[in-house]
């Protein structure tokens, strides 16, 4: 092989690694991004069934109901729309009505969003960023900056 | 006082950085040996003066000293003596304290054993390291002094974070900063090449052993941080894809490219311009790492308390420091001198093949990190990319990539003969598809994936194994000189081997922990049991204990096989006083590889609790494999070649330069 096709050899391999990984990028951003929305983007926009997306605010106080095999009940709210949540599981240490959590998982045919994962926080007065800019969106934001972080 | 002398220390080492920036690299400029005579001392005295700071912050937290601010937000007199002691790294000041700290030493190690570098070389070096350290001293010293006063002291502190009072947080942290912080040196290195316009033989021979000891400490800080979330965050998953982990898993896969793109230059003295660049990526890849954890862009356990000034100052530190050094990448690599041709299919074809796939790799991950950031920076739109993403396009990356290692160690320099090589694997591919197949006959349809991966998985040890059977020629000679030979093998074969070993370890025990684990969520009253994989989990009741900082309610479980007892285990939840924090610790059973993992949920009155059990088969191998990893990495460190002082023979260097000259 001379220095050229050696050169192309190894240009070429270059080429075609780095064009498989940029085709699983794009093919992996344009279907397994999930979309961050308020109860209120929820109620007013009409997202497609089946469309996974993460719903941030404050969990309804009085809201949170547990029946047996794990499974919890709750509303979701931003102080202007609520969202009813059914999620089966161990719900995080600081999970608490009146504070911030962040769910994930899709809206079932009857408007309940099946969650399969909830956070809340690892810290006591941490407001999940994305849940503190949709309260203040709302007008309904009352902490100082320091407990956004 | 103490405190005072600490910040004064602190001070002291910065003007010494300035000093310490200037005049050796003029002196290797210029050639002016007493100009770069000054840098071995400096770089030992600035360790001397950051640790004498380090060691007074550590005393205000043994001593409980609430006057200082660091100590009062982050201390509790009332916490075991081990927290005190690793609380000072478990909060923003104090780690970056810990990462100067590291940061300096590492500077030091250049300065003492830098002995038979060239002068000029090892100058050069110290300074940008000087650089370096003086940005982040200042970070430390404008915007994160740990050393600030309060001025009247409340009697009690605000406590640790409960989820850092493990001793994980004694081990992790140390770990993945000298991993991460460890490849400044490699920087400091491939940046000082560059100003001197050359990369020598002796640059060469010093990146790889610096490479290796970075890599080796930040596999084993991963390994760590991951087995660590596991038990602790009682979540029973090992990796989360959170834009924390991959902070710290971006500059390990980069790392990962250079120690193999290293060999090719120390031996052929061939892909140099590319090994450079990678030693800049690299440690750019640890400063973007804590600029994403320590800015507050993310929200993680990581990010402790935040303040916009501290992450401006950090992305102005990394525009500096990333964009100044490729911008001198530009300008001066094409100076360096190619060597070493050499054919696609060969040892340095191998290399190359698994730089490429690293990289795209490392560009995926970033990709899936940064994105979110960057959209959010720019439309404002909020979105989330989490494991999917990652095992799309991760995944189908790593498959090829480990399809090819076996091949590697067995091709041969310059020219290699895929159809000589994979004859010596034959015995590798037939284990690994035996292995695949009797996964398959046992479970089937139901999981199809899973018999590649234990097949991959398989072939990946098998093949490092087989590697050197086949190179000692161990049948052929008989074991017992068999066994002389294999002994003989210089230790960056048997770093190879094992480190490829452990490569296989690791991914089987991903395979099988995601393939096969079971889990079971369940209410449970006292006496109630759960079957799982075999075990029968019996609930035997909750009862309250205290700790001494902490309130727990504590569930006994009774674990049983076939009727007989196997183990207890008893999960809590527990809460933290000062904080008023609740955190969960998880029940753990270890048998043979494989754990039975339990964590509790919250009690609902009536003495009934949620209970979430797993059984995760194999699950340790995931972390055993990163350490067989780094043992690897220390096996290719005791290399007698790589070992300081131990000059390359002059016929051997003469016969490389022959080569590189055809």
């Amino acid at each position: 092989m001379t220095r050229k096709q050696r050169r192309l050899t190894l240009i070429g391999s270059a080429g075609a690694v780095l064009a498989i990984a940029l085709g699983l990028i794009l093919f992996a951003l344009n279907d397994q991004i999930v979309f961050f929305q308020s109860p209120t983007d929820i109620t007013q926009n009409t997202m497609p069934a089946g469309q996974r997306i993460r719903l941030g605010g404050l969990v309804e106080e009085g809201s949170v109901e547990k029946s047996d095999n794990a499974q919890v009940n709750f509303r979701v709210t931003d102080m202007a729309n609520a969202v009813a949540v059914t999620y089966k599981g161990i719900l995080p240490d600081l999970f608490r009505e009146g504070q911030g959590v962040v769910t994930e998982g899709v809206i079932g045919p009857d408007g309940v969003f099946v969650a399969d994962s909830v956070l809340a926080k690892h810290d006591e007065n941490y407001m999940p960023k994305e849940v503190a800019e949709a309260l203040k969106d709302q007008g309904h934001w009352q902490g100082g900056e320091g407990e956004a972080n | 006082m103490i405190v005072e002398l600490g910040h004064y220390a602190l001070v002291l080492a910065f003007a010494l950085t300035l000093v310490q920036c200037v005049l050796p690299l003029w002196g290797a400029l210029s050639g002016d040996d007493r100009l770069m005579a000054v840098a071995p001392p400096v770089s030992v005295m600035l360790f001397v003066l950051v640790l004498i700071s380090f060691v007074a912050l550590t005393v205000a937290y043994l001593n409980s000293d609430f006057s200082v601010l660091n100590v009062l937000q982050n201390s509790h007199s009332a916490k075991p003596l081990i927290y005190k002691f690793t609380g000072v790294w478990g909060n923003h000041e104090g780690s970056m304290l810990l990462w100067v700290l590291i940061l300096v030493f590492f500077g030091a190690l250049v300065g003492f054993f830098g002995g038979n570098l060239p002068k000029d070389l090892k100058a050069a070096t110290l300074s940008v390291q000087a650089w370096v350290s003086a940005g982040f001293i200042l970070f430390l010293l404008a915007t994160s002094n740990p050393f600030e006063r309060v001025v009247n002291p409340p009697l009690e502190g605000a406590d640790l974070n409960p989820i850092l009072q493990d001793i994980g947080l004694a081990i992790h942290p140390p770990l993945l900063y000298v991993g991460y912080v460890g490849f400044s040196i490699t920087f400091s290195f491939a940046v000082a090449a560059l100003l001197l316009g050359r990369t020598d033989a002796a640059w060469a021979r010093w990146v790889r052993p610096w490479t290796l000891l970075a890599w080796c400490f930040l596999t084993l800080g991963i390994a760590m941080g991951s087995y660590w979330a596991y038990y602790e965050l009682g979540w029973g998953g090992w990796w989360f894809w959170d834009p924390v982990e991959n902070a710290s898993f971006m500059p390990w896969i980069a790392g990962t490219a250079l120690l193999h793109s290293a060999i090719v230059m120390e031996k052929r003295e061939a892909l140099k311009i590319w090994t450079v660049l990678l030693a800049i990526f690299t440690f750019s890849l640890s400063l973007l790492g804590t600029f994403l954890v320590r800015s507050g862009v993310l929200t993680s356990v990581h990010a402790f308390a935040t303040d916009p000034a501290r992450g401006v100052f950090i992305l102005v530190l990394l525009c500096i420091f990333i964009g100044g050094s490729l911008s001198l990448y530009a300008w001066r690599a094409p100076m360096l001198k190619q060597g070493g041709l050499f054919a696609p299919i060969s040892r340095e074809g191998g290399l190359v093949l698994n730089n490429l796939f690293l990289t795209a790799a490392c560009a995926a991950v970033f990709v899936g990190t940064l994105y979110p950031l960057a959209l959010d920076a720019i439309t404002g739109e909020k979105i989330s990319v989490g494991a999917p993403f990652f095992n799309l396009t991760f995944g189908p990356l790593m498959v090829p990539l480990l399809m090819a290692i076996p091949f590697g160690p067995v091709l041969s320099w310059k020219r290699g003969d895929l159809h000589a090589a994979s004859q010596r694997l034959y015995a590798a591919f037939g284990l690994a598809l035996l292995f695949a197949l009797v996964t398959f006959w046992l479970w089937g349809m139901e999981k199809v994936l899973a018999p590649m991966g234990v097949g991959l998985a398989v072939w990946v040890m098998a093949g490092a194994v087989s590697e050197i059977v086949t190179r000692v020629k161990f049948f052929e000679i008989g074991p017992k000189r068999g066994f002389a030979r294999l002994v003989g093998l210089p230790g960056s074969a048997w770093g190879t081997v094992v480190a490829h070993f452990g490569v296989g370890v690791t991914v089987l025990g991903i395979v099988t922990a995601s393939a096969f684990q079971e889990e079971r969520i369940e209410t449970m009253r006292p006496g109630d049991s759960v079957e799982l994989s075999g075990y029968e989990v019996t609930f035997d009741g909750a009862a309250p204990r205290r700790g001494p900082n902490y309130t727990e309610e504590v569930g006994h479980f009774t674990i049983r096989k076939a009727g007989a007892y196997v183990a207890d285990l008893d999960p809590s939840k527990r809460v933290y006083t000062a904080r008023q924090m609740p955190t969960t610790e998880a029940g753990i059973h270890t048998t043979g590889f494989s754990q039975l993992y339990l964590s509790l949920g919250e009690s609902r009155g009536d003495g009934a609790v949620d209970v979430r059990v797993y059984y995760k088969p194999l699950i340790t191998l995931i972390w055993i494999g990163c350490v067989i990893m780094s043992l690897g990495a220390v096996f290719s460190m005791a290399d007698r070649r790589l070992r300081v002082g131990a000059p390359k023979p002059a016929a051997r260097r003469k016969a490389v330069q022959t080569a590189a000259a055809e």
